[in-house]
């Protein structure tokens, strides 16, 4: 087996090399690039022991966990906490609460940055672009402690700005952020908000590697400007498009706490457990460390899994895929 | 580009011209009113803001709720406390995340792929946040300012944008040439990499300056007990979320949150100008097109 994996690699690097039983050993070429190899050593070192340090961590969730016993002296218990938390409701709504914010999040917000971008390149004015532009980043530059305040402000019930207008106007107020099918949408638009203009960047990046020839064909061909951006802009940046969709599917079960915490209050809790809520509550309010590990170690596994389902796909798509 | 010769321009193209323009403006409209409502609230008379009659332009024009965040001891603390983690943070970053995209942007380097490897997994499977704080609390660095500057300083996405640029933008005869002259990788990285590579710099290093300027989720989870570090947003956060900020701020016998619309409002512009400033120092970068190489990413 053995000498088979060794000849196949002979092979190999004699059809790339050409030096067929040259090689060399380890040492050789630390010797040769140390300087490039010691130039790694700290980086290394912050990876070992902040990513991969917490992944040793992780051996909690097998083990019923005490701080005072310490990850060594903690009993093992197997799958027990798996079984523990798969029968708990919590979980399952926060996996269904995961899961749809970020779905809709990505319906609704992954065609607007491409929109917008096709919008930006039909401009020919070269202030209003840039002004256009930067106005559209400025939300990536908020906080969500920010957003979240600014959502308040504005949509508040009793003294948002926009409920204070509508109220001026003799309409009844709308509970934006304090009914939860209402504060769904309000989710869902602030994230999209808070993305679009950010996410222009790399399609307009893309538009411009697009061969201006083709537009000058099509020019001639009689091609309008809506024929042209469909026949010849979009499928010039079909591949970004789908590198990029590929990417933000793989992290559907992902999610951030922040963007959820900072936009939920008292009132709403129906869609605000998700799965990074749960575990902060659950882990650090209430130091419940095997059970909140477990969950996170779940989401990890599943979000592992996507991310090579959506890599393998797109490869079989003959797009470039990630990995 | 895909100009349209003049004279061809007809009536239906000089239309969707309009409402594309509209349309933009519209939208970045919804993206500049929400600030410029705050902003006028901040500035105005407390009085018109409790009768809601303050929608884009400050009522009773008046700076109270500014003098009051400037003489607040524990909001101005806070302001330091995140200029220090941003500036050591996005150093710790940079330097970092060069001597990592340095030696990995060179093909010939033997094991590339596997560190390559070993640094990005971690983009795609990671401990998680209860693994995070234990390893926090086993290191002694709960409620330390440390705790929210080193674990995030490098991050393998920046580090994956630098690689790129540097793999693109810098021919392997340069380097290879400097090498035969007996120039050392070390001087090679300060004397033509790094001067070469400015665009990305920049780039990179505003992605560091603005994530920690507006992240918050770790100093929650970590900074609980010293409320002498809690950053900027933090603070805002308690500020906003809670009452009990009113009762620290009492017992610090700071300032008094008499009315907290006006000093709210304050706040939310005091903790996003200084990182928005950044920006247009950065921006010209942008336009280059570095980001043409993150695309994968």
């Amino acid at each position: 087996m053995i000498a088979v994996r060794k000849r196949t690699r002979a092979v190999q690097d004699g059809q790339q090399m050409l030096y067929v039983g040259t090689r060399k050993s380890f040492l050789y070429y630390i010797r040769k690039d140390w300087q490039l190899y010691f130039l790694l050593l700290l980086p290394l070192l912050f990876t070992l022991l902040f990513k991969y340090g917490p992944m040793l961590g992780l051996v909690i969730s097998f083990k019923d966990y005490k701080i005072i016993k310490g990850f060594l002296d903690s009993k093992w218990v197997g799958f027990d906490v798996f079984k523990k938390i798969f029968s708990d409701k919590h979980f399952w709504e926060a996996c269904r609460n995961t899961l749809l914010l970020n779905g809709l999040a990505l319906v609704a917000g992954f065609p607007m940055p491409i929109i917008l971008a096709l919008l930006l390149n039909e401009l020919k004015g070269k202030y209003f672009k840039k002004i256009t532009q930067t106005v559209l980043y400025l939300p990536h530059f908020l906080s969500w402690v920010v957003i979240g305040a600014l959502a308040y402000q504005l949509f508040g019930f009793a003294d948002g700005a926009v409920n204070n207008f509508i109220a001026s106007l003799g309409g009844a107020r709308v509970p934006f952020l304090q009914e939860d099918y209402h504060w769904l949408v309000s989710y869902v638009l602030i994230n999209v908000w808070q993305t679009m203009g950010w996410g222009t960047i790399i399609y307009l990046a893309a538009i411009t590697g697009v061969n201006p020839e083709l537009y000058e064909a099509a020019t001639v061909d009689g091609a309008g400007r809506w024929a042209k951006m469909k026949y010849v802009t979009l499928p010039g940046i079909k591949s970004t498009i789908v590198t990029l969709l590929i990417m933000q599917l793989g992290r559907i079960m992902g999610g951030s706490f922040e963007t959820v915490d900072a936009l939920s209050n008292v009132a709403t809790t129906k869609f605000t457990k998700t799965i990074p809520v749960l575990v902060y509550r659950s882990g650090i309010l209430n130091a419940n460390y095997s059970e909140s590990t477990a969950i996170g170690l779940f989401q990890s596994v599943i979000g592992l899994i996507l991310v090579l389902a959506t890599d393998r796909i797109a490869k079989k798509m003959g797009e470039e895929g990630l990995i | 580009m895909n100009s349209v010769k003049p004279g061809s321009k007809s009536m239906a193209n000089r239309a969707a011209d309009f409402f594309i323009r509209f349309l933009l403006f519209v939208i970045a409209l919804t993206c500049i009113l929400p600030f410029v409502h705050v902003l006028a609230k901040s500035l105005s008379n407390e009085a018109y803001v409790i009768a809601q009659e303050v929608y884009l332009w400050p009522k009773g024009l008046n700076i109270e709720a500014y003098k009051k965040v400037f003489t607040d001891q524990s909001i101005i603390r806070s302001f330091f406390v995140t200029i220090f983690v941003t500036v050591t943070f996005t150093l710790t970053g940079m330097i970092l995340t060069v001597c990592a995209a340095y030696p990995l942007s060179r093909k010939h380097l033997k094991g590339r792929n596997f560190f390559t490897f070993l640094f990005m997994f971690t983009l795609y499977f990671a401990g998680g946040i209860i693994p995070d704080y234990l390893l926090m609390n086993r290191l002694h660095m709960l409620d330390t300012i440390w705790s929210i500057i080193l674990p995030l300083a490098f991050s393998p996405y920046n580090l994956l944008i630098m690689k790129t640029s540097f793999q693109t933008s810098i021919s392997d005869s340069l380097i290879e040439s400097a090498v035969i002259d007996g120039a050392s990788q070390f001087r090679i990285l300060r004397s033509i990499v790094l001067p070469l590579s400015k665009p990305i710099l920049a780039t990179v290093t505003l992605f560091y300056a603005v994530g920690r300027w507006n992240a918050y989720q770790d100093a929650l989870f970590y900074i609980k007990q010293n409320i002498n570090i809690r950053p900027l947003q933090l603070k805002l956060y308690y500020l906003i979320a809670t009452s009990t900020e009113a009762v620290n701020a009492a017992m610090e016998g700071t300032a008094q949150y008499t009315n907290p619309e006006v000093l709210k409002a304050a706040c939310i512009i005091f903790t996003t100008v200084p990182i928005i400033c950044v920006y247009p120092f950065i921006q010209k970068y942008f336009v280059k097109g570095t980001m043409v190489g993150a695309v994968k990413g």
